[in-house]
């Protein structure tokens, strides 16, 4: 056990910096922003601190700490990361001071008009961030089922907020051409709303439900894994370690049909938040009414947690469950890619789409985890960090098209290449990373799913390869109508990124670059943590049939 | 010396990086940059070919291991290079032919306000198809060839403002994709057949696999070549891709990354060699696009889409060639050579053409330009005899040999393919000649009508004249190769020699004799350049085209590839994603909803819920937490 409480402070840190964030006066809302940003990046350094504490092939759960919480209910405080976890805890934050970067002024527009002199509509909105952060960072630290499960509940709330307090404003008025305009005398329909904020509302409320049932779900799978364990151990218990230990030393024995039930609730709970098909009707909707960079936060941080718990909890936990559940999961994840990627190339809405690809890629991370192999584990681990930075890129660049048009409407663009270049090279990229072109960090793990699939269930893996096509189509007719051909209506003026907008893409581009030429230090992180969980689930890669290298390496 | 092998890659990429985030203030050099880096490429690359020729037969092959790349598990992907023979002609083939296409574009693209980011592409363009020929395993040979369709991509869509131009593009890529299908899951049974995809141990070990997995592998690498090369049934992105400037066509389109998939297939030797079936599908392929791609190139009155039908047709040559096993690998990449040469000269022939016509490419909108651009005049014409397989040009040594090889495959099967490549021949001397025919000799049809055209907006009158020297010279060289490397290569079968210790090569047993073939090659040769020239020389050449017979008509519209395709896969793709659409609103979202609303009441409280949510959230925990509690009361009393 670590003296000092990493962990615990990193989490920590963003909190505290959101109610620092909140408490700045209403006057000073650059400020706010400012202190809100410098929270963010000693939280990046915090995460960093993580990274080089940490030792990949260690200890299974490294930095941790534990303290009794609620004794009675045996719930403990126990934090502790395996390399998946810091890799994920790096993302998130990585992510998000750029978040905060490209919303720089989402909230202003609500400053407008102050109903009251507390109105801190922009204090709100980066404490909201700071306070998401704060939760999805401890939701990965967490080793008790208990603690994980608050959290994973309780970043719903600044989330609901998020979304529903500050909603797509340019979305709604297709015809106010200039955002600018905006920013000078926002119309009050633009921020109070009329139809288009009961949209938002619908949005965040069904964001909300969903995940609110899914949660209250895992909630009765918590209790009966309270039960099990109380059962089995004498005392009741949630600490993962704890557990796995007893299982250890043959201590633990589910019941198959208990270990199944609890299985499915936890399942259903991540496959919600992940989201899997068809549970994921929820986040075209929130994404669409989402700003840009609130839309990044659900798509590629807090729906991140969906998918690690899978692994970290389902798979640890329920073993033998997981297994059983895998076909029908693997079937699920893999209409999951087919279906989301067909649904995005149908949309008209440039968000709902980036939504629908979201979807697709969930389903491949999902592919992943459940095709029991290192590489399909090692690569949907790496595919959350790869799906995160690429769609944060894409959907941010989209976001920055979208003010200035003030549309989310496909065909209210076109030619925009003429006159921002910069804004359609950057959009470019992101494009191509998302259709996971070699070379971009997307490829690999893609690739490192497919083959893991392939492996063990090569027609799944074939059929899944077909999403490489999809994915072409639908990046790219999105890239032909907006960016290129003659300019439309209502572009001719459009600016090209400007340097706070530059300092958002470039670092990302760069890290997308990065991640598909030299993966290898995350991997390192990556791969003993798979090889742990597999040898959970009691799994081993299939052999190949002839082994040239072996014999190679024998003459 | 083997550390180069890295430095011929990072040249060029060094150079698209600088020029695509250099910004406005490379503007005025950036097209330099671009020429001197593809120069120190081809430099570096004649160094490795002098310090080459200076070792043994065997040793030859040089090998970087740079890092590694993606470790897991038994996974293993490096980024190592290996530099063999086979590698070393294509090295020298793109950096040669490279630079000069580099040194070409300086003149071409002149007037581009873009130029800077155009010299950025092609720097990308060389260094991904450098790393495809030099990767040392099929997953970092996938790297450089998706990495030549960004630049392919990027190169066609680089007049974006242009629909037709974006749309070609696109069209490119996604054509391509199915074919990286292929590649990508021919990877993937690699790594389990074999556990690994590198080079050495997977063919090493080709034949210990079984006939199945052998035959798969060879298929699928197969659909990868067809995308890349534009072989039936992925073709049909070529001819559009020639929206592109005519220096990317000549580069990527014909000389250079279209030849990819024949590359692809002879690396692969030792897998098609153990599987004939699979053999036997390139040759199909090979032969049926010969055919195909001469056909639309009779028809077509485009110059760039005339020379685009040939080069889908060459290209078949190639790929039937490489089917034909180890007879055939040495002249598929010999005639793979020899063609870029003429057909990167035709192309730049082209491009000349069109910069002295306003951008012409209508044939029947030229004629007579052999006096008013002597230069181009010639270096076309040498490049249209080589093509055709004139006695003694570069083209006739290297078709010859692939038309004796497919005659020695033996059977019908060598019959067959013998008959096709020899009609093939034909016909190649058909269009070229109408080419040549059309754009140079004959009465000049330009700038009649743009006279006479009434309310239209007044054309400006072409005044054809020369290219600049940085646009001659580079055709000048090409005209050489296109001239004597076929003669050098075929001297003590030198192309053979150096090339036998990669790919092998045996002899086949010719049929007839080997005399019989050249003459009926000769004879077939005679009768297209005959037919071409009674109708396109000594007849007028009509400004607008006849109606034509069907076939005439079917080959314009590239034989209804696209009508097919539109009607096969575009539309019913269409409903499918709108009805999907629908659904997704209707049925899975409602039947969530609906089971929501049946479970507990939550459709209702949905709308309820837009005004008093933090109370309902509130709820909704309190229920939480009581069922805790409940539970825990429950646990105590077990």
């Amino acid at each position: 056990m670590s003296s000092f409480p990493l962990l615990t402070l990193t989490a920590a840190l963003p909190a505290v910096g959101a109610i620092a964030t909140a408490a700045v006066p209403a006057a000073r809302r650059t400020t706010a922003k400012w202190l809100a940003l410098a929270f963010s990046l000693a939280t990046l350094v915090l995460a960093g601190i993580i990274a080089t504490r940490f030792t990949p092939g260690g200890a299974r759960y490294q930095l941790t700490e534990s303290h009794a919480w609620i004794a009675d209910f045996g719930v403990r405080y126990e934090l502790g990361v395996d390399g998946i976890a810091v890799v994920l805890i790096g993302l998130t934050a990585v992510l998000v001071p750029f978040v905060m970067l490209a919303g720089w002024h989402d909230a202003d527009v609500l400053e407008a008009h102050r109903p009251n002199r507390n109105w801190r509509p922009t204090q709100g909105f980066f404490a909201l961030i700071l306070l998401v952060e704060a939760m999805v960072v401890i939701a990965f630290e967490s080793t008790d089922v208990f603690l994980f499960y608050i959290f994973f509940e309780a970043m719903l709330i600044p989330m609901y907020f998020l979304i529903g307090g500050f909603g797509d404003r340019a979305g709604a008025h297709g015809e106010d051409e200039q955002s600018k305009q905006w920013r000078e005398a926002p119309p009050m329909r633009a921020v109070v709303g009329d139809g288009r904020a009961k949209q938002r509302s619908y949005a965040a409320v069904k964001f909300l439900l969903y995940n609110l049932l899914g949660g209250l779900i895992m909630l009765a799978a918590v209790i009966g894994l309270y039960v099990v364990t109380a059962n089995q151990l004498g005392h009741g218990t949630f600490s993962l370690p704890q557990i796995l230990q007893a299982r250890a030393v043959g201590r633990m024995h589910i019941s198959a049909v208990a270990e199944r039930w609890i299985f499915l609730g936890f399942f259903f709970a991540f496959a919600v938040k992940a989201p899997l098909w068809p549970l994921h009707t929820w986040l075209p909707n929130a994404m669409g009414e989402a700003t840009a960079p609130v839309a990044v936060l659900i798509t590629a941080v807090v729906d991140k947690v969906g998918t690690f718990a899978m692994l970290r909890y389902c798979l640890q936990l329920f073993p033998n469950a997981s297994n059983w559940a895998a076909p029908v999961i693997l079937v699920l994840s893999l209409i999951s890619i087919v279906y989301g990627a067909l649904l995005a190339i149908g949309q008209r809405d440039i968000k709902r789409l980036v939504a629908y690809t979201s979807i697709s890629h969930f389903g491949f991370i999902i592919l992943g985890i459940f095709a029991m192999t290192s590489q399909g584990q090692s690569g949907a681990a790496l595919y959350m960090v790869n799906h995160g930075v690429s769609t944060a890129a894409w959907l941010l660049v989209a976001g920055f098209l979208i003010s200035r048009r003030g549309s989310r409407l496909i065909t209210d663009f076109g030619g925009v290449q003429k006159v921002a270049p910069l804004l359609a090279g950057t959009f470019l990229v992101g494009s191509l990373a998302i259709l996971s072109l070699p070379g971009l960090g997307p490829f690999v793990s893609e690739f490192l799913v497919l083959v893991g699939t392939f492996s063990r269930y090569p027609v799944l893996g074939v059929i899944a390869t077909f999403a490489i096509v999809l994915a072409a189509l639908y990046v790219l007719i999105l890239y032909q109508r907006t960016m290129t051909g003659p300019v439309k209506a209502g572009i001719e003026s459009m600016k090209d990124l400007r340097l706070r907008e530059l300092v958002v893409v470039g670092p990302l581009i760069a890290l997308l670059i990065f991640l598909g030429v030299y993966p290898k230090p995350i991997t390192n992180y990556l791969n003993p943590a798979v090889k742990d969980t597999l040898s959970d689930v009691h799994k081993s890669d299939p052999a190949p049939q002839i082994n040239a290298v072996a014999k190679e390496t024998a003459k | 010396m083997d550390h180069l092998i890295g430095a011929l890659v990072g040249a060029p990429l060094l150079g698209a990086g600088i020029l695509l985030t250099g910004g406005r203030r490379l503007d005025r050099i950036g097209h330099w940059i671009g020429c001197l880096l593809a120069a120190v490429s081809f430099a570096i690359g004649v160094l490795l070919f002098a310090d080459m020729l200076g070792k043994s037969g065997a040793a030859r092959t040089m090998t970087s291991h740079l890092f590694s790349w993606v470790p897991v598990a038994s996974f293993q992907a490096n980024v190592s290079f290996q530099l063999d023979q086979l590698s070393m002609t294509f090295v020298l083939l793109i950096t040669g032919v490279g630079t000069l296409i580099h040194i070409y574009s300086v003149g071409y693209m002149e007037y581009d306000e873009r130029r800077r980011q155009f010299f950025g592409y092609l720097n990308l363009f060389l260094a991904a198809m450098l790393l495809l020929v030099l990767a040392d395993n099929y997953l970092l040979l996938y790297v450089g060839w998706e990495g030549v369709g960004l630049a392919s991509y990027l190169l066609i869509g680089f007049w974006q403002h242009k629909p037709s131009a974006a749309t070609a593009a696109k069209k490119a890529f996604i054509v391509n994709r199915v074919g990286d299908m292929g590649l990508s899951i021919a990877v993937m049974v690699m790594f389990t057949t074999f556990g690994t995809f590198t080079f050495g141990p997977v063919l090493a070990h080709a034949t210990s696999a079984s006939q199945a997995k052998l035959t798969g592998i060879g298929l699928l690498l197969l659909l990868g070549a067809c995308g890349k090369s534009a072989q039936v049934p992925l073709q049909s992105w070529l001819g559009d891709a020639m929206e592109g400037p005519t220096p990317v066509s000549a580069l990527i389109h014909a000389a250079t990354m279209v030849t990819a998939g024949v590359y692809l297939i002879t690396r692969s030797g030792a897998i098609f060699n153990a599987a004939p079936t699979a053999q036997l599908a390139v040759t199909v392929v090979g032969a049926v696009t010969l055919l195909f791609g001469a056909i639309v190139g009779c028809a077509k009155d485009d110059i760039k889409k005339a020379l685009a039908g040939s080069t889908m047709s060459q290209i078949g040559y190639m790929i039937l060639a490489a089917g034909l096993g180890p007879i055939g690998y040495v002249f598929a990449i010999m005639h793979l050579v020899t063609h870029g040469f003429f057909k990167a000269g035709l192309f730049l022939g082209a491009g000349s053409v069109m910069h002295g016509m306003n951008d012409e490419v209508d044939m029947r909108k030229y004629g007579g330009l052999r006096t008013y651009m002597p230069i181009t005049y010639v270096t076309f014409g040498l490049g249209y005899l080589a093509i055709i397989g004139f006695p003694g040009l570069s083209g006739y040594w290297s078709k010859d040999k692939i038309i004796e090889a497919a005659f020695a495959k033996g059977g019908t099967d060598g019959w067959i393919l013998g008959g096709v490549a020899l009609l093939g021949a034909g016909i190649t001397a058909f269009y070229m000649t109408r080419v040549m025919l059309m754009t140079f000799f004959g009465d000049k049809r330009w700038g009649r009508e743009a006279a006479q055209e009434p309310g239209g907006v007044a054309q400006p009158q072409p005044h054809p004249h020369e290219a600049p020297k940085t646009m001659t010279i580079p055709m000048i060289i090409l005209a050489f190769g296109s001239v004597f490397a076929g003669g050098l290569f075929s001297i003590n079968s030198s192309f053979l020699h150096w090339l036998q210790p990669v790919t092998g090569h045996t002899e086949g047993h010719l049929p007839v004799s080997a005399a019989v073939i050249q003459a009926a090659t000769l004879v077939v040769l005679a009768i297209g350049l005959g037919l071409a020239w009674r109708q396109y020389g000594r007849q007028a050449v009509p400004a607008v085209a006849p109606r034509g017979s069907l076939l005439t008509r079917a080959a314009r519209r590239d034989l209804l590839q696209d009508d097919f395709n539109h009607v096969a896969l575009v539309k019913p793709g269409e409903y499918l994603t709108r009805g999907l659409v629908y659904l997704d609103h209707s049925l899975v979202d409602g039947a969530v909803n609906g089971t929501a609303a049946s479970v507990g009441g939550l459709s209702g409280r949905l709308r309820r819920l837009q005004n008093g949510y933090v109370r309902s959230y509130a709820v909704s925990m309190f229920g939480g937490a009581a069922l805790l509690v409940a539970a825990t009361l429950l646990m105590r009393g077990v």
